[in-house]
């Protein structure tokens, strides 16, 4: 079942086009939508919600219609809001016991719910201190966990990265991807930095200026290129053999497609698991140290700036599937 | 789960050996569990936020310094009717010395002091921190968010107001004042507390929709208040300069206090004090008009800010 579709769906406020005839079908799982400041991200968000009405066109979240079921869809769906949303004098519990209760779960049920959600979002003894002393990404957890605790079948989450060091970054993407792994509810996350989303999520959308500019698999966008980075070492006794032209020969020999990228990294194509076991066959030959082998793939952002490119040209796209 | 499926795990055969025990220091990973309860939707909900709101009002579930100025303001409230009517009590007084919707009258700069430091902690708190979303994005409507609000605000006024007024009635009925003379002014005096959080909770919360500063909000409505009173009065006493004596009540109108104490006055044929008083019959209805008008257009207005956020 599609957990979002879009058809035609378009707002206009009376000054900007925030979306236009944007055309999308969700499937379960988790879903990156991207797009560049003001692209109509959270306007998107606030129609799915059932809170704005749209100007044009239809959309329907876990088959219910935004226009005239939203309280069902409310009760549904949870929703981590972009900007800080946190009293800082109430603790993480009363503060997300509060907001499940507005969830309509019975006062015992919430409270359950509440120390179950916290722990999985990763709060432990600091849930009982006021929010005012958390850090951000303590923050985060706690916007995290509210819209988790009524266990709903989708959460929507608005730049749930916003503000976080590297660190944190990492620690929130995985627990995003653990919300559907773990958990079994869809995601929608939104970002504008596209190689968040290349780790995280099985589908990408990207809309700019309230269009749709290309929605599909993960997958799909960085299958076919992906490549092995192989870097060696020379061999200690005898340091004027070149070990990367060996290494090079060693592997053209076999077949590989071999491409040096201007310092000592050498990409391999990936042909199979077979191509792993070469590679270390070969370098153990040569009696070579192996300093890394990692996959490497192309980043969304290559596949889309060309994409951008090629989507002017061809404006009537058919309608997306993910 | 019917009992047959239960049956082999949980209920074991009086001749089962007894099998390897679980050990008990083990601590499982249960994993996400899914919630299968009752989910009781919108009414629910407003109601839980009606709860949280009048407990609140009176700083309960919050720090203890939240609690004094309420508190304190209750006390103040009901301190004199205790020495009302230990004193009616000792001198064995056949009535109390006080109407009961008099004593809220007199006591109006207290019920003022309550809305303004109150008000503004029922919506500014959401407002500032921008909890609103969260409440939106669930079953809640924005007309539910108000509708909860205006009814933890008035039942808190009325219980500030009406409190007291008990204290006095359940003080008559210990020393055998007359039952229905003290029953029937009971009534009049808690018509008045009604309408006195009635108008207050609207005006109150209005102001405070304005503003995510607590502070701000806190000033514009003792402001709003005492400047009105100070208003009405000076205007009142213009005119029975000039000889309007009855029509000097019309100023009345600009001041809610003055206002809910003339139409109280007025209704139950009370002896009249100050000068509260209504200008004539048709000038009574205006005023019975007015709070009608007040409160209604507070809530609308109050449904109107918060259609959009």
């Amino acid at each position: 079942m599609s957990v979002i579709i879009t058809d035609n769906l378009t707002k206009r406020f009376p000054r900007v086009t925030a979306l236009d005839r944007l055309t999308v079908d969700v499937q379960p799982g988790v879903v990156g939508l991207v797009g560049a400041n003001g692209a109509g991200k959270s306007t998107l968000i606030k129609i799915l919600l059932g809170l704005a009405p749209a100007t044009e066109g239809s959309a329907r979240v876990l088959g219910l219609d935004v226009a005239t079921e939203g309280d069902a869809i409310r009760e549904r769906v949870g929703y981590m809001p972009e900007h800080d949303c946190l009293p800082p004098d109430v603790s993480a519990t009363e503060f997300v016991v509060h907001m499940a209760r507005m969830s309509g779960l019975p006062a015992a049920a919430a409270r359950e719910r509440t120390a179950d959600t916290l722990r999985h979002v990763g709060l432990y003894e600091e849930r009982y201190r006021p929010i005012g002393g958390y850090s951000t990404g303590m923050k985060q957890r706690v916007k995290l966990a509210q819209a988790l605790v009524h266990d709903p079948q989708l959460v929507l989450l608005d730049e749930p990265t916003n503000g976080l060091d590297p660190v944190g970054r990492d620690d929130m993407l995985a627990l995003i991807r653990r919300v559907h792994s773990d958990f079994g509810i869809s995601v929608l996350v939104t970002s504008h930095l596209l190689g968040e989303l290349e780790r995280t999520c099985d589908h990408v959308v990207v809309i700019d200026g309230g269009k749709l500019l290309r929605s599909s698999s993960t997958a799909e966008f960085t299958q076919a290129t992906q490549s092995l980075a192989v870097e060696v070492t020379d061999r200690q006794s005898d340091p004027s053999f070149d070990a990367d032209a060996a290494m090079r020969d060693r592997l053209t020999a076999a077949g590989l497609s071999v491409t040096a990228d201007g310092s000592r990294v050498l990409l391999v194509e990936i042909k199979g698991d077979e191509t792993y076991d070469l590679i270390r066959d070969a370098v153990a030959d040569l009696g070579l140290g192996l300093v890394r082998m990692e996959q490497r793939r192309h980043h969304i952002s290559e596949v889309f700036s060309y994409d951008a490119a090629s989507a002017a040209d061809a404006t009537e796209e058919a309608p997306a599937h993910v | 789960m019917s009992d047959a499926d239960i049956r082999p795990a949980d209920i074991k055969p009086a001749d089962a050996k007894p099998t390897a025990t679980p050990r008990a220091d083990v601590i499982h990973d249960i994993g996400y569990r899914h919630y299968d309860g009752p989910r009781l939707g919108r009414s629910y909900a407003t109601r839980s936020l009606f709860v949280l709101g009048l407990r609140g009002s009176f700083g309960l579930g919050r720090s203890i310094k939240s609690k004094i100025l309420p508190m304190g303001m209750l006390a103040v409230m009901c301190v004199p009717a205790v020495i009302i009517v230990a004193v009616a009590v000792y001198t064995k007084m056949g009535q109390l010395p006080l109407e009961y919707p008099r004593y809220l009258s007199n006591l109006q700069f207290v019920i003022a002091v309550f809305i303004a430091s109150q008000a503004p902690v029922a919506l500014s708190r959401d407002l500032r921190f921008m909890t609103l979303p969260l409440y939106f994005s669930r079953p809640l409507t924005s007309r539910d968010y108000v509708r909860a609000k205006f009814a933890a605000m008035f039942s808190a006024m009325f219980i500030l107001t009406a409190l007291p007024m008990l204290i006095m009635w359940i003080g008559s009925m210990l020393a055998s004042m007359s039952f229905s003379y003290n029953l029937e002014h009971l009534g009049y005096g808690l018509v008045a507390a009604a309408c006195y959080a009635l108008v207050y909770s609207g005006i109150g919360l209005v102001i405070s929709s304005l503003t995510p500063r607590r502070g701000f909000g806190v000033a514009a409505i003792i402001g709003l208040l005492l400047i009105s009173e100070a208003v009405s009065g000076i205007v009142y006493g213009v005119l029975t300069v000039k000889g309007h004596h009855s029509g000097a009540h019309w100023a009345m109108l600009i001041n809610p206090g003055g206002l809910v104490d003339s139409t109280v006055t007025w209704m139950f044929n009370l002896r009249h004090q100050g000068f509260v008083g209504v200008p004539s019959t048709f000038g009574a209805y205006v005023f019975i008009a007015e709070i009608l008008v007040l409160a209604l257009a507070s809530y609308g207005l109050l449904v109107r800010r918060y259609r959009k956020i």
